[in-house]
């Protein structure tokens, strides 16, 4: 019987600063065993516990593409515990993934639609694997337009800026970067709150067109009308959910709504599906 | 069929011990509680009532997943542990374990430490011939005298006991113990006498009639409808009802350490805590005392019954309801929501 609580040793081949105020950075993991990675096969929208041998494990969107081989990459706020004491860590430094874990995103069900992806915040994280995996050569004609509206506190909070300011220039993608607020007269981009963004840049559902919803709760609250307004339904409407995890396998308990358990079960849900079911999220 | 005396108990454990690991119920400072037993240590079989669940026995409360060393990890070995026998089990928290197997053993996953310790284990069962008055057990599928899940059941006679031997592993229990069977002329006279306490023990019992089945009415009607406010107030969400519940599962996992070495454990949770479904962020889809309720009986009564079709996660042994500090009895709760029933 396999033990789904030991994770895989990885070591930590590069460390990034991604925002100003040095709250998140990316973690890229190389695996000790190459069996491990193998095994540790994965979709964009899959999870992971990162686990930090003594202190503690933690549940993180997993921000890598399967298609860049031999690393896996993680973005992480540092809020608590193991979250700081992995920001203290150092290349070279070993410790432990457990998963993947949850569904992902259903992407091979939304081939020939039209796609648009609202992330808020941190949780943009799993929505940069979505895009490097739709925007593989071999996989993006597959798709009609794809149209991303993304927003940050600040200039300064935005991930992945190099890989931003390449995808606004890349044709095949429409981007949509936005700020809450900013002291920058040249800011390029909107200013505003995500749901607000959406409703005036992001394109109305043409019946074929999906949304891929990831953010806070209060953005997720706020952005439900204006996709509504946008003709989207429900059906379409695919949100990735953030509820409390602890043993990431669907047995602690914690993170149900209703009897579904978001880390076994999700986290990724239609709206239609989590309209019949408790708003605990 | 077996008979033993009681004054011959001691020794068929202590000849049980030679193959089982053995726990049972003890007499302690507060109370019965069900544990390990020691070499030579005999089960009290005159209790009544352990006043936390046996659940320890496959889910313990403090299970190591890992041990540390430096920047290494090892897992338990958890292959060929010798067996176990949970010795005057009632049959109702039997049937508990039974229901947390639903949660540790899925299609996706299986949690190694829950089951290698359940495939493992033999239970031998006390039927209660004096059931508690807030054991409801007969209104959840099983009983005072019911079988199911069991691997053997003994009945207290008086002077001796009766056994019952009803699977495999019932059998190898009663070999290693010394247990022979009775002859044959004497089993329907036993088997009458067992019958009789067995009528005597349900009738005593006060249950409700109808407790679990929630089905006509939706999810949402029960979780928007239900007024939880009131029927959470008292509730101090002491976390009691879940510690001793013999079918709550919750666990946290928490890593301990002292300098390079360290263990990550798996440890009880309660659903009625804050900090159980409180986000890094802050954010807490149940902040209110009453929203951790409206999950706890929820899950009980509805969510668990409608997933698995296995009736409610609740085995009635009355536990909550006797140690419940504000008097919350989850025969009330279905009770209300019963009513909501009728009139939706």
């Amino acid at each position: 019987m396999n033990n789904p609580y030991e994770p895989y040793p990885v070591t930590i081949k590069e460390i990034k600063t991604e925002t100003a105020d040095r709250s998140l950075k990316t973690f890229t993991f190389a695996f000790i065993h190459q069996a491990d990675e193998a095994a540790f096969s994965y979709r964009s929208g899959q999870f992971a516990m990162l686990s930090v041998p003594r202190v503690g494990e933690i549940p993180i969107g997993i921000a890598s593409a399967s298609s860049e081989k031999g690393i896996v990459k993680f973005t992480v706020f540092k809020t608590g515990k193991v979250t700081t004491f992995l920001h203290n860590m150092k290349q070279g430094d070993v410790m432990g993934i457990r998963g993947p874990m949850g569904n992902g995103f259903p992407l091979e069900q939304m081939t020939k639609k039209n796609l648009l992806i609202i992330g808020g915040g941190f949780a943009f994280t799993t929505l940069r694997s979505t895009i490097i995996t739709l925007m593989q050569p071999d996989v993006r004609d597959q798709y009609g337009t794809i149209d991303v509206v993304y927003g940050a506190r600040n200039p300064g909070m935005l991930l992945y800026q190099d890989e931003l300011d390449q995808w606004c220039r890349q044709p095949g993608i429409n981007m949509h970067i936005t700020v809450d607020e900013t002291d920058d007269p040249d800011w390029p981009h909107h200013t505003g709150f995500v749901p607000a963004v959406a409703g005036e840049c992001a394109p109305e559902s043409t019946g074929n067109s999906v949304a891929i919803v990831c953010g806070p709760p209060v953005m997720i609250k706020f952005t439900r009308p204006v996709l509504a307004d946008l003709g989207y339904g429900d059906e379409n409407i695919l949100m990735s959910l953030e509820n409390r995890m602890k043993c990431g396998i669907g047995m602690c308990g914690r993170c149900n709504i209703g009897q579904e358990l978001v880390c076994r079960d999700g986290p990724v849900f239609t709206l239609a599906y989590l309209n019949k079911t408790p708003g605990e999220f | 069929m077996i008979i033993i005396k009681k004054t011959e108990l001691a020794r068929a454990m202590a000849r049980a011990q030679d193959t089982y690991i053995l726990s049972g119920p003890v007499e302690t400072f507060h109370g019965h509680t069900f544990r390990h037993l020691e070499p030579g240590q005999t089960p009290d079989l005159s209790y009544q009532h352990t006043l936390v669940s046996p659940k320890a026995v496959v889910f313990p409360p403090s299970d190591p997943l890992l041990t540390f060393s430096g920047n290494d990890w090892t897992g338990p070995d958890l292959a060929g542990l010798p067996p176990q026998a949970a010795v005057g089990i009632r049959p109702y928290d039997a049937k508990a374990l039974h229901l947390l197997k639903y949660n540790f053993d899925t299609p996706e996953y299986k949690d190694p430490f829950f089951l290698s310790r359940f495939e493992n284990l033999t239970l031998v069962g006390l039927a209660e011939n004096q059931p508690d008055p807030a054991n409801f057990s007969t209104s959840c599928g099983t009983g005072p005298f019911d079988e199911t899940g069991l691997d053997m059941l003994l009945v207290d006679l008086g002077d001796a006991l009766a056994g019952k031997i009803l699977t495999d592993k019932g059998e190898a229990f009663a070999r290693a113990a010394g247990l022979v069977p009775i002859p044959a002329e004497k089993k329907t006279a036993v088997a009458s006498t067992i019958a009789e306490l067995k009528t005597r023990a349900e009738k005593s019992m006060t249950s409700p009639r109808e407790f679990g089945s929630l089905d006509p009415v939706s999810t949402l009607d029960l979780y928007e409808q239900a007024d939880w406010e009131a029927l959470a107030f008292g509730c101090i969400n002491c976390n009691t009802c879940t510690f001793v519940c013999p079918t709550c599962w919750c666990f946290d996992i928490q890593d301990e350490a002292r300098g390079q070495k360290g263990v990550r454990l798996k440890l009880w949770d309660s659903c009625m805590s804050a900090l159980y479904s409180a986000h890094a962020s802050g954010h807490n889809p149940r902040q209110q005392g009453w929203q951790r309720f409206r999950n706890r009986f929820m899950h009980k009564l509805k969510y668990f019954a409608d997933k698995y079709g296995a009736g409610p996660m609740c085995v009635g042994c009355g536990r909550c309801i006797r140690l419940c500090p504000a008097g919350i009895d989850i025969r009330t709760i279905h009770q209300a929501l019963s009513r909501l029933e009728a009139v939706t």
